[in-house]
């Protein structure tokens, strides 16, 4: 049978189907509807140093091929993450992700000694903590921080190069679609010793209810996903994946074994489904499944053999 | 995926869904996450049980937009998927209870009047009275309005639990109306949801004690923990 076995800074994921940050919980809600250990990875709901209470107003609307969100970085924050999830997290397989998120840098900064500090403290104890972290420069819901970190190239190195002296875990950064030049930052991001590019964030869009005359949403804008952006987030994971030597975590709108094979011959390491799990309550179980048999089709025997194959 | 045994237009934009299988697991308020389709809409739709038989649930649904159109076009027949029970429902309770239903907020109160013990029942309809003759076996006394507010005249304090569903309008007036009674008032709301299972954080509600999910700690709450004056719109 094929391996479909990934590595991202030394790394190794089962597969290459990773869930999305924001759009699986803490795994943990998605553990009673099917095995989830059978997933390479999991990206925690964005974390941030305190408890967020997130926007208010409509937080999601739909849209053609997609659905627009201004959940706001909604979340209990680092202390009761770490106090209430990590002890499910110590008992599953998949490769533990921590999505992290700001408003300041010094936020960032503390978020990811926290987290670090915990990962070793469990390490020592022969217990399975945080593997990695993933930066979120790129949230688009967030009045202050947030993406505002994620569009221009020099603003976003001075978080990337804090955090990255705050932690010796693997380091991620996700970037947004609406990054000034995504391959310059991506480059900056490697430059500045990060382990992986994650791209991308959900497109900042706008949607007005015409009867109310105004924006659907409290924010004026939120964050499109799903199906809409596929070939959006495949063009820019292809232009990123050829000038980065640092694998690259690839995403938006997957919703199928193909959709993950079109993001794997763009060059991505592992993929991250978000939007589909609320599509498909066994979003991982179906795209596991239908990627083994892909494979088997295809007569391949790893995804090395087609993994950035697309010039 | 499961067989639809039938999908009545009822009146107006209302139609009742019947679909095979065994249900026993779900408790009255809960919901279920409807999809007969795979792109589009992205979301699938969350609709209260309205009333399980032997072999059988039924959903009791108003056409507003994309997803329930497509719904209500459904036929005998054809497959539908459904996920759940989900949510946190109506409490099992006893005593005097009153079920007060707006609109098409009547659609969890038929299952929960089976499963308590002949509760007084009102039903108020804007233009149209519709499937009221279904409560009339389960009810010590049945209500019927058309136009005006079922609650005008209603003694809530005659109650030791009255539950709501309908518009927010109306479940706020109840809600005004139950403070500095006895009365346990509790409210069925309605939020656009994502996943369903408390993964996403769309469906958030203004609690006075911080946000909660109308997905899992909801979609019922006790009326006065709901923060009023905070957005309670879908």
């Amino acid at each position: 049978m094929a391996t479909l076995d990934c590595n991202v800074a030394g790394i190794g994921f089962q597969n290459p189907i990773v869930m999305a940050s924001g759009t699986f919980g803490f795994g943990r809600e998605y553990a009673s509807y099917y095995d989830i250990n059978q997933l390479g990875g999991i990206c925690s709901k964005g974390l941030t140093l305190h408890p967020r209470t997130g926007n208010s107003g409509t937080r999601i609307r739909e849209t053609a091929g997609g659905i627009m969100n201004s959940v706001g970085l909604e979340n209990p924050g680092i202390d009761a993450f770490l106090a209430e999830e990590m002890p499910f997290w110590e008992t599953i397989v998949p490769v533990k992700i921590v999505n992290l998120g700001g408003s300041r840098i010094e936020e960032y900064v503390l978020g990811a000694l926290q987290i670090t500090a915990d990962a070793i403290e469990r390490r020592q104890a022969h217990l399975h903590g945080v593997d990695m972290i993933e930066l979120n420069i790129s949230c688009p819901n967030v009045r202050e921080g947030g993406m505002a970190f994620g569009i221009k190239t020099e603003i976003a190195r001075e978080v990337i190069r804090e955090v990255r002296q705050a932690t010796s875990l693997p380091l991620a950064v996700k970037l947004s679609p609406q990054a000034e030049n995504i391959v310059e930052m991506a480059l900056m991001c490697e430059r500045e010793g990060a382990d992986c590019i994650s791209l991308v964030n959900t497109f900042s869009g706008m949607l007005i209810d015409i009867h109310k005359r105004r924006s659907a949403f409290a924010n004026s804008y939120a964050g499109l996903s799903g199906p809409a952006i596929k070939p959006l987030a495949l063009r820019m994971v292809h232009q990123v994946a050829r000038q980065v030597r640092i694998p690259v975590m690839g995403m938006g709108g997957i919703t199928s074994a193909a959709d993950i094979i079109e993001f794997i011959m763009a060059g991505a390491e592992v993929v991250q489904v978000g939007t589909y799990n609320f599509m498909n309550l066994r979003a991982g179980e179906e795209l596991l499944s239908d990627l083994q048999d892909f494979m088997q089709q295809q007569n391949l025997s790893s995804l090395d053999e087609i993994r950035g194959i697309i010039r | 995926m499961h067989k639809i045994l039938s999908n009545e237009h009822i009146s107006g934009g209302i139609y009742r869904m019947t679909v095979t299988g065994v249900f026993h697991e779900a408790g009255m308020g809960q919901f279920y996450m409807l999809r007969a389709w795979r792109h589009a809409p992205v979301l699938s739709r969350p609709i209260s049980v309205h009333n399980i038989e032997e072999d059988r649930i039924q959903f009791l649904y108003h056409t507003v937009g994309e997803g329930t159109r497509l719904l209500a076009k459904l036929q005998a027949g054809d497959a539908i998927g459904l996920e759940g029970p989900f949510g946190t429902g109506f409490p099992q309770v006893q005593g005097r209870i009153a079920l007060i239903g707006g609109g098409i907020g009547i659609a969890p109160l038929l299952y929960a009047a089976r499963q308590l013990k002949q509760p007084d029942i009102y039903l108020g309809f804007r233009e149209q009275a519709y499937l009221t003759e279904a409560f009339e076996p389960y009810a010590n006394e049945l209500t019927v309005q058309v136009g005006g507010s079922i609650l005008d005249g209603l003694h809530l304090r005659r109650y030791d639990y009255a539950f709501v569903c309908g518009p927010l309008g109306m479940m706020k007036e109840a809600a005004r109306m139950a403070k500095g009674i006895t009365t346990k008032l509790y409210v069925s709301l309605e939020k656009r949801m994502a996943c369903g299972i408390g993964a996403c954080y769309a469906c958030t509600v203004m609690n006075k004690n911080g946000n909660r999910k109308a997905c899992t700690d909801g979609p019922v709450f006790m009326a006065e923990e709901v923060d009023w004056h905070g957005d309670l719109g879908l």
